[in-house]
């Protein structure tokens, strides 16, 4: 339940985060296996890791032997000048600087560009198999995963990665090797004043540690409030036509002042944070140094430490407490990419629901027969959509199947083209098991339109090829001019080369559904589903397709799923269905001519409708 | 940029606190070292114990002091500036809500929304961060490289003079790295849009069997990513290995003279130890100099796309009139229009249409024939850019706006629900409505359904509430734009996406909404057309035929090319 953020007018009920909770169920059979995954994608890089490793050592080394070359400058270069100008040891010491500046830069630069390189390859790899293999994933695991879910997937989870890899890692190391070497220098300078200097540490822990809690939390406070103006944000934009003629301004500028403002205050909270951790880390820093001081001093007088000694503590301290903030932020950054890990080795571990054969049969130019023989079905186990289906398409055959929703004719659809298979029983293809076929030979031979006709986003050209990519311009052209899409697309701006805008938001529905076609008969497959592919489109449209579909059926078996009757007109026969089953199967003509049959009853409510 | 100064009037006393403690945050800075020098060379070098403790002291005071300066400054900061940037955020998009369709249709929402954000963002940043270490930086290079002068003048004027270059450098990488992190951002974000497309478009990819195709694009993409990514990293780790080395030069340059100094007596220990650490302590003020003034830049960027959507003015521009008694005359009167972005392009044209009180008019036409500019100009969602279109014999222009939108209450084709309760969503037209008046508005559209949702009227719909089909969104658009009980109701095309029999029984409700309501329907179905009086063709971006049904259908061939289905029907008629 969610409330609403103010105003009198409450709303309950699903939120996109409740239902992400809701569906926690799918997710969490897809959790677990980061750290095998991350194994297995460095496998090939070990020794590049290992040279990492050298050189990152033989960086900090140089950058920590500073200071302490410093401390050696000033205790043993300055005696011999003072004493007889003699500046050899100074220029010896001030050489051995330079040179530990230039290893360091050149080790540091190295590291850089070879981490990063590992880095980029890790995550290239990651991309390719993740694409890959949800390509792979039968459309079964699609329907229940979401579209949502597979492109977060690709997004924020790789994005989570490559954070990791970009900041995280390089920081991580470098802080821990420099927090560790500092205090074994601290303590081999001088080892009172090392301890002394020390005693700092639980006091970063403890700071360090509360920081990184505190953020953690309001790091992903102030993501969902982000997500909260964003969604809103876009919401008001994209239905401004609605908010304007419906007067909503005002009521939207509340809303979204309210949320503007949460977001605000989580903001906020994140700044004052920083506000208390940057501040204390320089306390700490500030106090630590004034110790060291007042009890270098203290020994200096004594004679116990020179002044080179506490040049070099001074030096140290200032490079020890820099990377606190890196480490803070690192635990951040890491849970992240582990979670998101966790998340692709699941969905890498999931296999296709229907696999490839391991022996495939050939079928070299499939003639289009199909034949589902004693087919049962069902999505969820027990509950049967298909019963005892049995039925033969010759080849050549127009098949129409009508019937209500929820009477099984998208499933028949669906396993025709091996997007699923069937409980019991077998699917085949001019005698041949749809399981027994590579997909490469599948669909080839089966094509399926649908009524969601997704354009690609590039040229109408593209799209139209999208089945056959070596199609020449003119296999392109015949197969348009075939089906009456020629003309309109010539008179678009640029032709065919014209762009398809966002889901082919400039094309009409009539003109997309065209598109379709054409890609479809261009493909030329033996076998053609078409699933309502011809609602929803206007009565210019539809005579246009409905012509354009008679070409493109000649001398092909074809499948249409229906609900508006005209399209039934070119049938050479209908099945009627309900309830999973075959209730009535005839040439349309024999059925009308019936009267009293249900495909009867449908056609006479479909041309009172025509009125 | 300056233009945006108001924004930071209210919070003018914050501001003085942030350079207050930034400016006393220098001399600590400055004033710590000079102690040390004094601990240093009094005690260790003069071997006196006394002076220890009171300086070794008052370095505590100070680095205390620093630190709570430093505390406070942030802690004013946060506050003001993330005022600042809510209250522009909120501008923002009241400004934008009052832009017309003719500005939107222009923009997109993602550049819209990437300017309340992205861009929000660096100018906060530039407000809270940029701008006052810009000031403080430069006076603390200046105050530093003065102390280092009258310290050990040589060595000062090494610091002055290495100081500008690295500046430079290091605002050069910056420009380099925005420009880098940019293309990478674009490429992950084209990456992201074919992974969005594959996953939504799956079972067409599969259907033709086309995976491998759509697999080799995709890393054709990822490897190109891969490349931008690597010039990124070799870039950064340039500018971090150049970011870590200055100190260590510095060090190398103030270690060589300060001991030879040191040695010949020109400088005191405690001197030279003073003098790294002040030095130490530029190189951030120093090198950061580059990144900020880089930021500045972003940030005027950042502002000028920001102030070119404030200055951009509504052209649709409230009336004052008022029709205290609304009949619901609707006239088109020679009525062209184009849209703004292709003014050659005329859409109508000398389009005139009387629909009386209480009338219904279906506008039938083909597509992309302007049916739906048509219907946008009533509730001057455009303007026209000729002639007029008038209620009750008042030009709409000269209507207060939100009172015409009372008067006329549209149903799209693509209804817009809010991602807020049932309820809400239906009264977005009237407010006030009754329970009972929202019971027959659902009745009216068939939209009973909505009752029996998880929590009836009260769940959420829209973008992140439950998920509706095309056919229910499309029921309750029309509930709503019948329970907002118009002067003039205009549906565009509404009952698109519903089923035969469901379309039958909203017409049959739908007929007495009508009855005494001025009604324009866009019908692409001749169901729908029967809801109507009479019936205007539209062709060519004007209206060539007016009549009822029948007589357009007989007459009128283009008409029984638009309506009529089956050939048959149509010689029966004919």
């Amino acid at each position: 339940m969610t409330a609403t953020p103010r105003g009198s007018t409450q709303w309950r009920g699903i939120a996109k985060v409740d239902d992400d909770e809701a569906n926690e169920r799918i997710e969490r059979r897809f959790v677990g296996g980061s750290g095998a995954l991350l194994r297995e994608l460095l496998q090939p890089y070990k020794w590049a890791i290992w040279t990492l490793v050298a050189i990152v050592l033989v960086e900090n080394a140089a950058r920590l032997s500073i200071p302490y070359l410093v401390k050696e400058g000033i205790d043993n270069g300055i005696p011999p000048i003072r004493a007889d100008n003699n500046l050899e040891p100074l220029l010896v010491i001030v050489g051995i600087v330079l040179g530990a500046t230039i290893t360091q830069a050149i080790a540091r630069n190295l590291f850089l560009v070879r981490s990063g390189k590992v880095g980029q390859d890790v995550l290239f790899e990651v991309r390719r198999r993740v694409f890959r293999h949800f390509q792979a994933l039968s459309p079964a695991f699609h329907d229940e995963y979401t579209s949502g879910r597979v492109i977060s997937r690709q997004t924020s989870d790789v994005d989570a990665i490559y954070e990791m890899l970009e900041t995280g890692f390089d920081g991580l190391v470098t802080a821990a090797l420099t927090l560790v070497g500092t205090a074994g220098l601290l303590l081999f300078l001088d080892v009172k004043l090392g301890l002394v200097a020390l005693c700092c540490g639980p006091f970063l822990w403890w700071i360090t540690n509360w920081f990184r809690k505190s953020s953690a939390k309001s790091y992903r406070v102030t993501r969902e409030k982000v997500a909260l103006v964003i969604v809103h944000f876009v919401e008001s934009m994209g239905g401004i036509r609605a908010v304007q003629a419906f007067r909503r301004e005002p009521r939207n500028q509340a809303i979204f002042d309210d949320v503007n403002d949460q977001y605000r205050g989580a903001n906020l909270v994140a700044f004052r944070l920083v506000a208390w951790f940057m501040p204390g880390i320089r306390l700490i820093g500030n106090v630590t140094i004034a110790v060291v001081l007042l009890y270098g001093g203290y020994l200096a007088f004594h004679g116990e430490v020179t002044v080179g000694v506490l040049a070099a503590f001074l030096l140290y301290l200032r490079q020890f407490f820099e990377p606190m903030m890196e480490i803070s932020q690192f635990y951040n950054t890491f849970q992240s990419a582990s979670a998101a890990l966790d998340k692709l080795a699941g969905v890498l571990r999931e296999q296709p629901s229907v696999p490839e054969p391991t022996e495939p049969a050939s079928l070299a130019a499939a003639r289009g027969e199909v034949h589902f023989s004693d087919v049962d079905f069902a999505y969820v186990e027990d509950r049967l959509v298909l019963r005892d289906l049995d039925l033969r398409v010759p080849a050549g055959q127009t098949l129409a199947v009508v019937g209500t929703t929820g009477a099984g004719k998208t499933t028949v659809a669906k396993l025709a083209t091996r997007f699923y298979d069937p409980t019991e029983g077998e699917v085949r293809l001019d005698g041949i098991d749809l399981r027994d076929l590579t997909s490469e030979a599948l669909r080839r031979a089966v094509v399926m339109v649908t009524q969601e006709n997704y354009l690609f986003s590039g040229s109408i050209a593209d799209n139209i090829r999208f089945g056959r990519p070596d199609a020449t311009m003119a296999d392109v052209e015949s197969a348009t001019r075939a089906l009456g899409a020629h003309d309109f697309i010539t008179a678009l701006p640029d032709g065919y080369d014209t762009q398809v805008a966002n889901q082919g938001g400039r094309l009409s529905a009539g003109q997309r559904q065209l598109v379709a076609f054409a890609r479809a008969f261009l493909a030329d497959p033996a076998v053609l589903i078409l699933d309502e592919a011809t609602s929803s489109l206007d009565v210019p449209s539809e005579r246009l397709v409905q012509q354009a579909l008679r070409t493109v059926l000649a001398g092909r078996t074809a499948v249409i799923i229906a609900h508006r009757l005209s399209t039934v007109q070119i049938a050479d026969r209908v099945i009627v269905m309900e309830h999973g089953r075959i209730v009535e199967d005839g040439a349309p003509q024999e059925l009308i001519a019936g009267g009293q049959g249900r495909f009867s009853d449908l056609h006479q409510a479909w041309v009172d409708s025509l009125a | 940029m300056w233009r945006l100064r108001s924004y930071l009037r209210p919070h003018r006393g914050a501001l003085a606190v942030m350079l207050g403690t930034a400016l006393a945050g220098i001399v600590v800075a400055i004033a710590i070292p000079l102690v040390i020098k004094a601990l240093i060379d009094g005690p260790i070098t003069d071997g006196e114990i006394d002076p220890v403790l009171p300086l070794g002291l008052a370095v505590l005071a100070l680095g205390v002091l620093e630190a709570f300066l430093t505390w406070w400054r942030r802690w004013v900061q946060s506050n003001a500036v993330l005022n600042v940037e809510t209250v522009m955020r909120g501008d923002l998009y009241a400004h934008l809500q009052a832009l017309p369709m003719s500005f939107h249709s222009r923009w997109q929402s993602g550049q819209l929304l990437s300017r309340a954000t992205t861009d929000l963002s660096s100018i906060r940043r530039f407000f809270g961060f940029g701008m006052l270490f810009l000031l403080i930086n430069i006076l603390q290079v200046t105050a530093v490289t003065g102390v280092l002068l009258t310290m050990y003048w040589p060595l000062g004027l090494v610091v002055a003079f290495t100081a500008a270059p690295i500046v430079w450098l290091s605002m050069r990488f910056e420009k380099e790295y925005v420009l880098v992190s940019r293309k990478v951002q674009d490429e992950q974000g084209d990456l992201a849009t074919r992974a969005e497309e594959a996953a939504v478009a799956i079972r067409v990819i599969k259907s033709f069997g086309r995976s491998g195709y759509i697999s080799e694009q995709y890393e054709t993409a990822a490897r190109q990513l891969h490349a931008t990514s690597m010039e990124k990293v070799r870039l950064s780790a340039r500018f971090w290995t150049f970011l870590e080395v200055i100190p260590n030069c510095a060090v190398v340059v103030v270690l060589l003279f300060g001991a030879i100094g040191v040695g010949r007596g020109a400088l005191t220990p405690g001197e030279l130890v003073a003098f790294i650490t002040l030095m130490l302590s530029l190189v951030w003020p120093v090198s950061s100099l580059g990144v900020i003034l880089a930021m500045a830049q972003e940030a005027m960027t950042s502002a000028a796309r920001i102030l070119e959507i404030f200055d951009t003015e509504s052209e649709i521009v409230s009336g004052s009139r008022v029709i205290t008694e609304p009949r619901g005359h609707l006239r088109f009167e020679h009525v062209d229009f184009a849209f703004p972005d292709a003014p050659d392009e005329p859409v109508l044209r000398d389009l005139s249409l009387d629909i009386r009180p209480g009338e219904t008019v279906a506008v039938v036409g083909a597509t992309g024939s302007g049916k739906t500019a048509l219907t946008a100009l009533v509730p001057r969602l455009y303007d026209v850019t000729g002639g007029s279109v008038t209620i009750d014999g008042v030009d709409l222009r000269d209507l207060e706006l939100v009172h015409l939108r009372q008067l006329v209450a549209t149903a799209f084709e693509d209804p817009t629900l809010f991602s807020m309760s049932a309820r809400e969503n239906l009264t977005l037209g009237r407010a006030d409505a009754t329970d009972a008046e929202i019971e027959e508005a659902l009745d009216v559209a068939q939209a009973g359904f909505a009752r029996d949702l998880p929590w009836g009227l009260d769940t959420r719909i829209g973008e992140q509430g439950m998920a509706l089909s095309g056919g229910q969104r499309q029921r309750l658009a029309l509930a709503r734009a019948v329970l907002a009980r118009p002067a003039v109701l205009v549906l565009d095309d509404t009952l698109s996406a519903l089923d035969v029999h469901t379309e039958a029984l909203v017409e049959e409700a739908l007929r007495r909404v009508l009855a005494d309501t001025t009604g324009l329907i866009v019908a692409h179905r001749a169901s729908t057309v029967l809801l109507a009086d009479r019936v205007a063709l539209l062709q060519g971006g004007t209206i060539t035929h007016v009549g009822t049904h029948r007589e357009l259908l007989v007459t009128v061939p283009a008409y029984r090319e638009l309506l009529a289905a089956d050939p048959s029907l149509e010689e029966a008629l004919s």
